[in-house]
């Protein structure tokens, strides 16, 4: 079932859902006012962590590589090394200082308004699908785009086609090509097939993911290869499965935010009049957590506490497991659903989800508590029909198509 | 150019191997002044001075081209419980690049947290952010044949140097000082203008100290420095003293002779007309007055606005007007081109404006 109110589906009244908002401000507040020193160590540490292990992972690969014996223990440590280092730049440290989170800082090389990240997509376009259309509209049908990315069919609601019989393949290629899928989400491919996007908007946007794509291909399959002289292929190998790994832990803790059992789906009327407190609960009812330690959660972005980091967006990753004790503690009061579970179970119920929704609803049965809501049309919104951007996302700007010539 | 040396190319090149990174981002991990993405320098040595000032000795990283006038200040920014804070101090080393290091000389303010931290709580070794020289208090060159400094307190350190400047290539010329400094301990570079003083027989100095003698009597210039009038003057020093200077030259038709520093906000321009200040990337607004700036409407807005010293010299503030209008407080320049960089912490708006953050 989509939710068209939050305050009904919850059982809350007006008050309680307002007490609600001011309890979530004042946990947003107190790690306002707390952050300090140990908190840059934190990301300054992550960064020098990172550096060190994508240069190690570099040079392991170009000098292992070159004598028979440690060919292949360089190999396989190079590459993991360097997927490593791609996972932790992509996930704990871009995503999150692209966030703002680390913008209190005051320190223009470690500020979302310049962050570049080691993946295709253009930190701009990033900014604009991921922090706004993303953060704002989160779970809501129609105007979020990361409900199946135009690839999936990941709700009920959403129209079956013959063509998503395909489901299982589109998802296998999905997760190997993410960071190519990344590069084009921002494009909006249904809106270019409707004619619906600016064509000179697309021309320019196209540029830029061709510009920062082209470094990225150079870098990882020309440039590195090249100077490994007669490896070059070793080293190339090393590099797809370094880059192939990033895409598929990446795209793995991805889908785990939103789609397990129990992350629910909106319709238009619940944006339609939404107060702050309205929109944290959809942030909270339409996330899912998992579980796992320290190190787990470091390596996926903090993004297992989704559901804090949809709720404080711009908050140090570093704080979530503080904050979702807070979060817990409140939904327990109040009776609010809060999901979680293994990782494991997580993605499997992810999985088990594109799997059924590939077939027509009548053949398979909901693993939502409730009976989905009626067929929703596919339309995609534009900005234009959008609601401006909450500040707390984190910034985006869009360079004009003029300025950039 | 200095940008076409081989050794930028190279690290150009590198930049194939380390994008979307810079070399310089690995670099600076090996050694942190191997870089030169923000300009950076190690605090060296702190020397205490008197008992609430002291001089900083830094030794810039990459990018730093020693080619300060002398009388510029630099802002330095300093991470205070993890966040970068900035204030800006005249250089009080002459410019010499074979020396490898530049001095600042602050002191402690009563109230000023940050001045109070880089007397007494900066380690050596510790890595601090560098923006570049700048002033128009500076010392001409060729220098001119007579000159008289006015100097109050912690304002001596653009004065100074101009005077090690003149002293080290030897050019010192007529040159009378005024130093006023409320006890004799805290006169800071005391010893080293004693010095000076034997050294050279053109620079005569004149010292007040103001708890027992009172502050200076701008009538008494007459007996200090009879020619005073036909002196090209250079006057530093706390704000009150400035303002009583410039009085006191105006009267005397000697303006266009009086050279000024000051280290704090003087709003002298007119206002802006005011307006509504949208912030792109928020999409939030906020309607101000005339008398409020750029960067006073962001932060009421909510907008995490980048700021340093707050008073228009360091330029951390520094954003892009993408529509609209501003005026330069201080002076009432106005900025009106799209996508032109101004300084929120000193323009306000004149009518609606757009900027990009």
């Amino acid at each position: 079932m989509a939710i068209s109110d939050v305050k009904e589906y919850t059982h809350l009244t007006e008050d309680e859902v307002d007490q609600i908002g001011r309890e979530l401000d004042q946990i947003r507040a107190d790690i306002e006012e707390s952050r300090g020193a140990s908190d840059a160590a934190y990301i300054h540490r992550m960064i020098r962590i990172q550096r060190g292990l994508a240069a190690a992972g570099r040079i392991t690969l170009l000098a292992g590589t070159q004598v028979k014996e440690t060919r292949k223990p360089a190999l396989a440590l190079g590459a993991g090394l360097l997927g490593v280092a791609k996972i932790l730049e992509n996930m704990e440290i871009g995503h999150n200082v692209m966030h703002g989170q680390w913008d209190w800082m005051n320190d223009p090389e470690i500020h979302s308004s310049n962050w570049e990240w080691d993946t295709a997509q253009p930190a701009e376009q990033w900014k604009h699908s991921h922090n706004y259309i993303h953060h704002q509209f989160t779970n809501v049908l129609g105007y979020d785009n990361d409900i199946g990315y135009g690839i999936l069919r990941m709700a009920r609601e959403q129209k079956w086609s013959p063509a998503n019989l395909g489901q299982p393949v589109y998802n296998a290629l999905l997760a190997s090509l993410f960071e190519w899928g990344v590069a084009l989400h921002d494009l909006d491919v249904e809106r270019i097939r409707k004619g619906k996007k600016d064509p000179k908007e697309l021309k320019r946007q196209l540029r830029q993911v061709v510009r920062k794509g082209r470094n990225q291909v150079l870098k990882d399959y020309v440039v590195y290869p090249a100077l490994a002289g007669r490896r070059w292929k070793s080293v190339m190998a090393a590099n797809v499965a370094a880059n192939v790994t990033r895409n598929l832990w990446s795209y793995m803790i991805i889908f785990c935010g939103h789609f397990p059992d129990g992350a629910v789906h909106f319709t238009e009327e619940e944006i339609a009049d939404e107060s702050r407190s309205e929109w944290y609960l959809r942030q909270i009812l339409g996330s899912a957590n998992f579980e796992g330690g320290r190190l787990l959660h470091i390596l996926s972005g903090s993004l297992g506490f989704q559901i804090e980091h949809h709720l404080f967006p711009d908050l140090p990753s570093n704080r979530y497991p503080e904050i979702s004790e807070k979060v817990q503690a409140l939904t327990a009061k109040y009776d609010i659903p809060y999901t979680t579970g293994p990782l494991h179970r997580q993605y499997g119920q992810t999985l088990r989800t594109i799997l059924k929704l590939s077939l027509p609803n009548s053949w398979t049965s909901s693993d939502q508590p409730e009976p989905p809501t009626p067929p929703h049309d596919r339309k995609r919104r534009g900005d234009d029909e959008r609601p401006s951007r909450r500040s707390e996302l984190g910034g985006w700007s869009r360079s004009s198509a003029q300025a950039r010539g | 150019m200095a940008s076409t040396i081989p050794w930028e190319r190279v690290r150009r090149s590198a930049s194939k191997l380390t994008t979307p990174l810079h070399p310089d981002d690995y670099l600076r991990l090996l050694n942190p002044l191997w870089s030169a993405r923000e300009l950076r320098g190690r605090i060296e040595k702190v020397v205490p001075e008197t008992e609430d000032a002291a001089t900083l000795v830094i030794k810039p990283g990459w990018g730093w081209r020693y080619d300060h006038r002398p009388g510029q200040y630099v802002g330095i920014g300093v991470q205070v419980e993890g966040r970068f804070q900035w204030r800006s101090y005249s250089v009080s080393s002459p410019p010499e690049r074979k020396r490898g290091t530049i001095t600042i000389t602050v002191r402690a303010m009563p109230e000023g947290k940050l001045s109070s931290h880089l007397v007494s709580g900066l380690e050596p070794g510790t890595i601090v952010r560098l923006a570049l020289p700048d002033g128009e208090f500076v010392l001409p060159d060729p220098p001119p044949p007579r000159m008289l400094f006015l100097v109050g307190g912690s304002g001596v350190t653009p004065v100074m140097a101009m005077l090690r400047t003149l002293d080290r290539r030897g050019t010192m010329p007529d040159v009378v000082m005024h130093y006023s400094s409320p006890t004799q301990e805290r006169m800071i570079f005391r010893e080293e203008l004693e010095e000076m003083e034997r050294k050279h027989d053109a620079l005569t100095l004149h010292r007040l100290h103001t708890d027992t003698d009172g502050m200076l009597q701008l009538s008494d210039l007459d007996t200090i420095c009879p020619d005073w009038r036909e002196r090209e003057t250079y006057a530093c020093g706390p704000s009150p003293m400035l303002d009583a200077i410039t009085e006191h030259y105006e009267e005397n038709d000697a303006a266009d002779r009086l050279h000024l520093e000051r280290f704090s906000l003087e709003l002298g321009g007119e206002g802006g007309e005011g307006g509504t200040i949208t912030f792109q990337n928020s999409g939030k607004t906020v309607e101000v007055d005339g008398a409020t700036t750029v960067l006073e409407a962001g932060e009421e807005a909510g907008i995490g606005m980048p700021f340093g010293c707050r008073m228009g010299i360091c330029h951390t503030c520094t954003l892009t007007l993408i529509s609209g209008k501003v005026r330069d407080l201080r002076n009432g320049d106005e900025y009106d081109s799209p996508n032109e960089p101004v300084q929120t912490c000193i323009t306000a708006a004149v009518g609606d404006c757009k900027l990009d953050i």
